[in-house]
């Protein structure tokens, strides 16, 4: 690898004369890129350039135009802002690109979501499969032209509903349920249907023999019904005896196309459903979703209002981790007593949100250019008892009750090893990404908000195991209660919003990618607006769905019953993997 | 010496064992268990021993800001008949994430023209998400968000405008803080008309 260029010096269009152009449409910024020079540019980026690591992929259909987009965003490791670029495709069925899963394995799933939902066909990834729908799903539904079973308006608030004052019941509609579509010559009821034939045959076509001798491999189902897989998740592996030979998450169960609804709603009205992605964190959601709006209305937050979200943003973190050390322990058979003392700080944590936003986990409570509401009385000394009494203590007792544990410790140290090459090259996230020796944090690397006004470390480990993604979860639990402590003692007064609350927003056209640390990962928002009242597309990275790319890799030559451990260490929740 | 992280961690455990009943000891003639005072203890960041409150016989009392199904208020004058609030000028129709909201307006029985009033009022509270954007955007305090989580039932429940609408001296007694700060606008917003009218 050749040092790399220093951003300010980067003139793209002179590196790579002839296939690539700037992307002059307004509102819109990075590069478009030719389709088939894709590969090599990619390729530069990577080696030359010291793009590294590749956030999120994801395509635009611009059906007016007529064409199909892809964006990449891709960032450095050593920090700074990131690099977009594109790839455009006449529209038609399935658009081919080719697949950058060579250069950047993270696109695994990336990609197949990218094919399910948009029918754009990666040439050269070796398991192109549909995702989060089914085989015998019809179309593309993240397609423009495409409609539901129950389609009603292309866009909310639906005049239907205001002012006839008819009451229609949805399956009312279609008292019979015969609307279902199946792709041509799929039909379950006559002839074979296999659906999970492709399913194991990517299984065995992404083991390693080594020895070449034939033996009997045994493909073991574990979910979706399972109560270590954190919800309706299934996990396919493939064994050798006990050892795992090939792993292949399956996901799609909790599946109700969040972005195709996202794209119906008015963007406030998208706030609250952001908060059913990851529903145990919804304050860091509700933070990545406005920020991003944020950047296309150009709107300034008040000073209270930054330091509400940044105390909001980093409670929600501990008690996400609470619950994620808990499920944790849980999963590896300590049973209930450290998920139920942990607990404890969480619904303590959950108590303040209520107050605040009305709801436990439903939050609901960021507004583009500030926040709902003010800090009602009495929540800021329940703050600060938390964080300056209760927390520091239970979480060292924490510390005292698992840490040391020798059965914790054999199960946990040297399992699900990633490496930090791995680590990157299969674009994890969070905790995941730190635990293996990468400190990548988006609150250092890139700040949004004021986090460049607080002072705390980037919780590392090196070793990349189960072990250690338990400690980066502990170390982050401690700083965030020390940036809460820091926010606490500096919120000044205030108005707690920009300009005059409004339930339509006027968002200008153009595209804007918002991101966070979530307590999970990099949690991104991509949004494009094209100025009306309802986004043109709205996308969400989702960490829980890309760190899962680096659980199959990580399971392989571990034993069957690591996969609980491995994937518990990992912290997924399916609101938020499926959407 | 093997074993002395397991031996550590039991000891925890063991301790918060013992103070459970450390902490009934402490409370001793108080009662923990069935009151409000003990409620809010065992919330708090001093509580230990048991955390866990006994639902239905206990119920963790909700802040003010507590969230759930909207509802419609209205005043009553003097002979008992319900004025509401609503307009059914729609924003809270138009805001509403999962559409679920229904209004009729009222029209004048002599000309036939629409008046700001709702002549029927539904919400599809099966739909309904919670979010509480058609409180905070309604410009006349006429819906609100309840307090009352309890609405299990065998059906489908789609609340009218009869079971939605609940008195002002409800709103007042569930949210006396925001209640306050809206009469006062109310008054603000008065005076200001009153002295431009003079």
């Amino acid at each position: 690898m050749k040092t790399p260029i220093p951003n300010e010096a980067l003139d793209l269009p002179a590196l790579f004369p002839g296939i690539l152009s700037a992307d002059t449409r307004p509102g819109y910024s990075g590069w478009i890129v030719e389709k088939d020079n894709l590969l090599e540019f990619a390729t530069a980026l990577r080696d030359e350039l010291g793009y590294d690591y590749l956030s999120s992929v994801t395509g635009v259909d611009y059906l007016p135009e007529g064409k199909m987009e892809i964006v990449y965003h891709v960032y450095k490791t050593t920090g700074g802002p990131g690099l977009v670029f594109k790839v455009q495709a006449p529209r038609q069925d399935p658009v081919e690109v080719p697949s950058l899963i060579s250069i950047y394995p993270g696109a695994e799933l990336q990609e197949r979501e990218a094919w399910d939902l948009l029918g754009i066909k990666f040439t050269g990834h070796p398991d192109l499969r549909r995702i989060l729908m089914w085989e015998g799903f019809a179309g593309h539904p993240l397609r423009k032209d495409w409609k539901e079973a129950y389609f009603e308006e292309e866009g909310k608030p639906l005049k239907s509903r205001w002012p006839e004052g008819k009451i229609v019941q949805a399956e009312d509609k279609n008292p019979f349920g015969d609307n279902i579509a199946y792709p041509d010559g799929f039909d379950p009821d006559k002839g074979k249907y296999e659906p999970e034939k492709a399913l194991y045959a990517a299984l065995r076509e992404s083991q390693q023999d080594e020895t070449g001798l034939p033996s009997d491999r045994i493909i073991v189902n574990m979910g979706p019904q399972h109560p270590s897989t954190h919800g309706v998740f299934r996990v396919a592996v493939m064994l050798d005896g006990e050892t795992i030979v090939s792993l292949k998450p399956v996901m799609g169960y909790l599946h109700r196309n969040h972005e195709k609804i996202g794209e119906r709603n008015t963007f406030l009205m998208n706030m609250p459903y952001t908060d059913r992605l990851d529903y145990l964190s919804s304050m860091s959601n509700n933070f990545g979703y406005a920020l991003a709006v944020e950047k296309l209305m150009q709107i300034a937050v008040p000073e209270r209002a930054e330091y509400i979200r940044v105390m909001m943003a980093e409670l929600t973190r501990i008690a996400n981790h609470c619950m994620a050390i808990g499920a944790l322990f849980n999963d590896l058979g300590f049973f209930f007593t450290p998920l139920l003392y942990l607990l404890e700080e969480r619904e303590l944590i959950l108590d303040i949100f209520e107050a605040v936003a009305g709801s436990r986990m439903m939050c609901n409570y960021f507004r583009f250019g500030g926040v709902a509401r003010d800090l009602p009385e009495g929540v800021l000394e329940k703050i600060k008892g938390l964080c300056f009494e209760r927390l520091p203590r239970r979480i060292d007792e924490i510390d005292r009750f698992l840490t040391e544990n020798e059965i914790f410790r054999a199960r946990g140290i040297g399992q699900g090893v990633l490496t930090a090459e791995d680590a990157i090259r299969y674009s994890a996230a969070g905790p995941l990404l730190r635990a293996s020796g990468i400190p990548y944090d988006v609150r250092r690397a890139e700040p949004y908000s004021i986090y460049e006004r607080f002072e705390f470390d980037v919780a590392v480990r090196y070793h990349g195991d189960i072990y250690d993604r338990y400690l980066v979860r502990l170390d982050e639990m401690r700083q965030s209660i020390r940036i809460v402590q820091q926010a606490v003692k500096g919120l000044p007064e205030g108005p707690i919003q920009t300009g005059k609350p409004q339930y339509q927003v006027r968002v200008p056209p153009g595209e804007a990618y918002g991101r966070v640390e979530g307590p999970k990962g990099e949690l991104g928002f991509y949004v494009i607006s094209t100025g009306k009242p309802n986004p043109w597309r709205y996308h969400v990275r989702a960490p829980s769905f890309i760190n899962l790319t680096a659980f199959g890799p990580m399971c392989v030559g571990q034993k069957v019953a690591d996969v609980v451990a491995v994937l518990g260490s990992i912290d997924i929740v399916l609101g938020e993997t499926d959407r | 010496m093997y074993g002395k992280g397991i031996l550590k961690g039991l000891g925890v455990s063991a301790r918060h064992f013992i103070e459970t009943y450390l902490d009934d000891i402490r409370w001793l003639g108080r009662k923990r268990y069935g009151s409000p005072e003990g409620i809010a203890h065992r919330a708090s960041k001093k509580g230990r021993g048991i955390f866990t409150v006994q639902y239905p016989e206990e119920k963790v009392p909700v802040p003010e800001e507590f969230r759930f199904v909207p509802f419609l208020v209205y005043e009553s004058n003097s002979n008992g008949d319900k004025s509401y609030r609503c307009t059914s000028c729609g924003i809270c129709a138009k805001v509403c994430p999962p559409q679920c909201i229904w209004i009729v307006r009222n029209s004048d029985p002599a000309t036939g023209r629409p008046i700001p009033d709702p002549a029927e009022f539904y919400i599809d509270a099966d739909i309904c998400m919670n979010c509480g954007l058609c409180a905070e955007y309604c410009p006349f305090d006429a819906i609100k968000m309840d307090h009352n989580y309890e609405l299990a039932s065998y059906g489908r429940v789609i609340f009218d405008k009869e079971k939605l609408g609940k008195p002002v001296a409800y709103y007042e007694s569930i949210r006396p803080a925001n209640a306050a700060k809206e009469n006062a606008a109310r008054a603000a917003k008065e005076a200001a008309r009153a002295a431009r009218a003079d």
